[in-house]
């Protein structure tokens, strides 16, 4: 929102202050300022000149010659706008001067010297009208400097509207002014208001409909309008403000809600004999006075003439009642609607204009008369022909309940932690509006209307017009007296950490973060399927709503991405996924570790025991003790048949280890291997860590002994390691394998066990008899020693 | 005269210049000083010398035995010095600059920055908290005095899902929780102090400055009697050590409906120090933080009593500040899985000195 200086001055005097700083305190006591334009800085040396004489150009029949009355002399000046006439008053810019677009200086235009430039509007940034010179109509002798009689010079503030989203009475210059009141402790001066006062018994009818939607309605008509434009002050005022003037009344009634914040409308009086309030039965189409045509439905409240709809109540006025220039008699209507309801139908409509957000804002019903006031005032100020011409109507449905506050200086204090005399305080909160009463450190306040709609309801709101007007920059500050005590540490965290630096430190992975939902493009490209699960109803690109059920597709869709990035790589992140709803059907939301290797040389094998080194080493290392895997079906169509295994840690089921399905593995990369990993973090975390038990090694001789076995086809081995742990031999130190052989499907092993007593050197015998059983177990179970 | 062990003598030396090799030493060795050698051989002749001779013939053998002995394990250290300055000699001098493998693994930007800030707070007594990402109505906007129609919820574009649940827009989605976790800790004089990070999701078309899926931290202190001279002691003091110089902050009203009042803070420029630069819009300060005092309609919804404990809470955009730290100015690096681009990302704790 735009604010003028010069419309801030009509209210608060602020002669002899810094306005710039004034504006930095505004940003820091009130609303965040975005930007400051110093207007008309950039003029200089344009005067009122008259035109003397119009010649046409003897070549062009565009261009004219002109001799033009500056007052201190004649100038020839060659100008080019189609309404240039003998005797008419223009805004004349001399060389040297200078406008916005640029400086002036003498020059030849079409063959002939111009000493200067008849200036339209535009050139002159008071508007955006380019259609010609523009005429002054001012009493104002020749050479008077445009200055003194157009109020060009101002400094307008733009205010970031996000910052007073909360504060409907800063969506007017009265309510801003208001808060320079506050600031610089002047006084704010009354809005001057119309004499309402008729003679006559008309008043004009209105009915309301759905008083659930509606504060206050008032109507007045007004009579007797001839003057069709609005005066340049005004008209310049709306266009630094972001507006454009269209004729008096629009003008008027713009200018009304920059000033109070009040929205209103002026229907065309010959367009109004009932006016109800109301929604409609059913959907219709309306065209509103942009000449738009929109659908309208069940819930959006509309302003009817008897039965016909003359407006969009509080967005927008309808094409066929609009104020055109021979508008003679108004019907003004200054009413205050439901702010959600103006809200709602506006998004419905896609249709946000400066009346709706201000609506949403939640207005004071209170303004709707201030603005009827301020109507009858400027119009008749204006036209001294226009007469009110009705009784006032004024239909109150709903008032804000009153809002009384009370608290102690004790309060203050402690919420603020410094110091605010009692004096400042009732200084602040009156100059801001509010009524106070205070009686030895106890205070009442009367919260004023324009604050009561929403904005302000409870003691910690009055903390905050205190202490913004105090200035957060005076406070003196200090630290808590809180009693300081050592957070308690949380091991599932600190676990997450060490994943991480076991992956990037240890295994060289890089973290990458991915998105919640399934990409259903890539998913398609890769053959993985997007599996039913909790969407997300309202996301732009519609392959994306589903929520992951698993961290590896996401995964395996940003490692196909990287293919160029090495020839070997792996990554890792730990996010959420959603496993399906529970019984209320809330989302299962869990945390899993994704991992997903990549190697181009295409060894699956050994990229597949690299990830069961990886799980090996997170357990070994957090946990200190050994995970085991357990082939499982798989449960994915991305999953391999085969290897799919169950990663298991302290009994408890923890995650998958997998290699590609193939048709997924070939539409990734035909020749290249892929291992994904994924480990539910909440199950791993409860796994119990061991404790690390410390054995004292022997000294002794040891003796090794290699065994080379024959696997059967179902042999795994943990199936023959088990036929030696389970003797819980006491000299058996370690074991190893140290060659593994695999020809026509045929698969031995040599294993290599180191025996050491602790008391003595172990005798072969003794060794042999150990391997005897050891060779007995394996027998059991199928396994041969080698030939 | 027993003429012999000079000769012997002569016989060494001209022998003992040829000598090249250890081996030859060795061998030079065995020829003179062996059991079989000229040494030896003097000895057998001993007999052969008249007895008035035998104690300066013995004494002259000695001699030169001594004086051979010497010779050879001089000529050994000698001649290994000679091999060692060959084998240098003949060395490669490595080029340390040859590239070495890069396998070097990386962390998110944000792991890294969530690591460091949440260093900072630990040290300052607050536990951290995790949540989830899904959370419902009520958590979301509800129990933070945003009721239904309110605009802040149009503020935020929620993505809602067919749970009936929604992806948590802000972090400040677990306060109730939290406030809730902790309220025992209040009445036994333990002061609530605990920061949640987490990833926030709001339904934005994504640019070099907008994404969809971003990082929060937010943080709350309740007590007994903390002030709005607090909160500013304390985000000053915080971001001091996050951004590690003294931190020029500036509150601005902010309108949060969980917060009152609420608090828009900026710091001033670090770049320009505060005379206005490109990276702050020339007015010399960055939006950093949403702050303020805690609602007391979101005590109330926690079971807290606001009339006898009063708090504070305040946001900090995590992405935002990675991107600051990094000079990262596209925030699509983050979910875009770019491993060319993330793989930068490899200290593990940049909370060590670093030079700027």
């Amino acid at each position: 929102m735009f604010v003028s200086i010069n419309w801030i001055k009509d209210y608060v005097d602020l002669d002899g202050l810094d306005i710039k700083k004034l504006i930095d305190n505004f940003t820091l006591a009130t609303a965040e300022v975005e930007d400051v334009y110093y207007k008309g800085k950039d003029i200089e040396n344009v005067v009122v000149g008259k035109i003397i004489s119009v010649e046409n150009h003897p070549e062009s029949k565009k261009l004219h010659l002109l001799k033009v009355d500056a007052g201190s002399k004649v100038c020839n000046i060659v100008c080019g706008a189609p309404n240039v006439r003998e005797g008419i008053k223009v805004a004349l810019a001399l060389a040297p001067g200078r406008v916005p677009d640029g400086e002036i200086k003498v020059a030849t235009v079409g063959g002939y010297e111009s000493e200067g430039m008849c200036c339209s509007a535009k050139e002159l940034g008071i508007s955006d009208d380019h259609s010609g010179i523009m005429e002054i109509t001012a009493d104002a002798p020749c050479g008077t400097d445009i200055k003194e009689i157009l109020p060009i010079e101002d400094i307008i503030f733009e205010i970031d509207n996000k910052s007073l989203t909360n504060r409907p009475d800063l969506w007017g210059h009265y309510g801003i002014a208001r808060e320079f009141s506050a600031l610089t402790g002047r006084p704010l001066k009354p809005l001057a208001m119309g004499d309402l006062s008729y003679n006559g018994d008309y008043s004009v009818p209105v009915t309301i409909g759905r008083e659930d939607l509606i504060y206050r309605y008032t109507a007045l008509k007004m009579e007797g309008i001839t003057v069709n434009e609005s005066p340049m002050w005004m008209q310049i005022r709306l266009y630094y403000c972001g507006m454009r003037a269209i004729n008096l009344l629009a003008d008027v009634t713009n200018y009304i809600m920059l000033e109070v914040g009040q929205p209103t409308h002026a229907f065309n009086a010959q367009c109004i004999d009932h006016i109800r309030v109301d929604t409609p039965k059913e959907k219709m189409q309306f065209t509103t006075l942009d000449s738009v045509e929109r659908t309208i439905d069940e819930d959006t409240l509309m302003i009817y003439n008897n039965d016909t709809p003359v407006a969009i109540a509080g967005i927008m006025g309808g094409l066929d009642s609009e104020i055109v220039d021979n508008t003679g008699s108004v019907v003004l209507e200054s009413a205050c609607f439901d702010g959600v309801s103006i809200r709602k139908s506006s998004s419905r409509l896609g249709h946000r204009t400066d009346s709706s957000a201000r609506y949403e804002k939640m207005l004071d019903p209170q303004l709707t008369a201030d603005a009827v006031g301020r109507f009858v005032y400027l119009v008749e100020s204006i036209d001294s022909g226009a007469k009110v011409a009705s009784k006032l109507t004024d239909v109150y449905v709903r008032k804000y309940p009153a809002i009384t506050i009370s608290f102690d200086k004790k309060y203050v204090d402690r919420y603020t932690g410094i110091e605010i005399s009692d004096e400042r305080i009732i200084d602040t909160l009156k100059s801001l509006g509010f009524g106070v009463e205070y009686n030895s450190g106890e205070f009442k306040v009367d919260v004023p209307s324009w604050r009561a709609t929403k904005d302000v309801t409870i003691k910690a709101d009055i903390i905050e017009e205190i202490t913004r007007i105090y200035g957060y920059d005076n406070f003196n500050i200090t630290t808590t007296l809180s009693p300081l005590k050592p957070a308690p540490a949380d091991y599932g965290k600190q676990e997450e950490e060490e994943i991480k630096d076991i992956l990037v430190k240890r295994f060289s992975l890089h973290e990458v973060n991915s998105y919640i939902w399934c990409d259903g493009k890539k998913f398609k490209k890769l053959g993985m399927d997007v599996e039913d699960n909790v969407k997300v109803l309202n996301i732009e690109n519609s392959d994306n709503g589903v929520l992951r059920n698993s961290m590896v597709p996401t995964l395996i869709c940003m490692a196909n991405e990287n293919k160029s990035f090495s020839d070997y790589y792996g990554i890792f992140e730990i996010g959420r996924i959603v496993d399906g709803t529970d019984s209320d059907g809330a989302c299962n939301e869990k945390k899993h570790l994704g991992i997903v290797l990549y190697d181009k040389s295409g060894d699956e094998k050994s990229l597949y025991f690299k990830g069961i080194e990886i799980v090996n080493t997170l357990v070994s290392q957090i946990k200190q003790s050994k995970p085991a895997f357990e082939k499982i079906e798989p449960a994915h169509n991305w999953q391999h048949p085969k290897n799919t295994a169950a990663i298991i840690a302290g009994d408890k089921n923890v995650g998958v280890i997998n290699t590609l399905y193939p048709s997924v593995k070939t539409k990734f990369d035909k020749t290249a291997a892929v291992v994904c990993i994924e480990i539910d973090i909440d199950a791993f975390n409860s796994v119990s860590a061991s404790q690390i038990v410390f054995s004292k090694k022997s000294e002794m001789q040891p003796i090794y002994y290699d065994l080379s076995v024959v696997l059967g086809p179902d042999h795994k081995f943990s199936d023959i390691e088990k036929c030696w742990t389970c003797e819980n031999i006491e000299e058996l130190e370690s074991y190893e394998v140290i060659d593994t052989f695999e020809r026509l499907g045929v698969r031995s092993i040599t294993v290599r066990f180191n025996f050491v007593a602790m008391d003595r050197t172990l005798e072969m015998t003794e060794v042999q008899k150990y391997i005897g059983k050891i060779l007995e177990n394996l027998s059991e179970i199928g396994v041969v020693l080698k030939a | 005269m027993f003429e012999k062990p000079d000769e012997l003598k002569e016989l060494f030396n001209s022998k003992s210049k040829e000598i090249k090799a250890v081996s030859d030493v060795e061998q030079l060795r065995i020829e003179f000083l062996g059991k079989k050698g000229f040494v030896s051989g003097l000895m057998q002749e001993l007999r052969n010398v008249p007895n008035e001779h035998k104690k300066e013939a013995g004494q002259k053998i000695n001699e030169i035995k001594q004086y051979i002995e010497n010779s050879i394990s001089e000529k050994m250290e000698e001649i290994k010095k000679l091999e060692e300055k060959l084998l240098i000699d003949s060395a490669e001098a490595y080029d340390e600059s040859m590239p070495v493998s890069k396998d070097m693994g990386s962390y998110h930007p944000i792991t890294l920055v969530k690591r460091e800030v949440e260093e900072i707070f630990k040290g300052m007594g607050f536990t951290v908290e995790d949540y989830s990402e899904i959370t419902d109505d009520y958590n979301c906007f509800e129990a933070l005095n945003i009721p239904k129609y309110h605009p802040a919820r149009d503020m935020q574009d929620t993505y809602y899902l067919s749970s009936n649940q929604l992806l948590k827009t802000h972090t400040s989605a677990a306060q109730n929780t939290i406030l809730r976790k902790y309220k025992s800790n209040l009445d036994s004089g333990n002061p609530i102090r605990a920061i949640f990070p987490g990833r926030c999701f709001r339904n934005e078309k994504i640019d070099a400055c907008h994404e969809n899926t971003f990082f929060q931290m937010e943080g709350i202190m309740v007590d007994k009697n903390i002030s709005i001279s607090n909160l500013i002691y304390f985000m000053k003091t915080m971001l001091s050590e996050v951004f590690k110089t003294d931190i020029t902050v500036r509150l601005r009203p902010g309108f949060f409906p969980f917060v009152e009042p609420g608090f828009e803070l900026d710091i001033q420029c670090l770049i320009c120090n505060g005379k206005g630069c490109p990276s702050c819009k020339d007015s010399g300060w960055l939006e950093l933080c949403p702050c303020g005092m805690i609602h007391p309609n979101v005590l109330t919804a926690a079971g807290i009593d606001p009339e006898e404990y009063i708090g504070f809470a305040f946001g900090l955009g995590l992405t935002r500040l990675a991107m600051m730290r990094y000079g990262v100015n596209d925030i699509r690096l983050f979910n875009s899985g770019n491993l060319r681009e993330l793989s930068q990302f490899t200290e593990k704790n940049f909370s060590r000195p670093v030079n700027e």
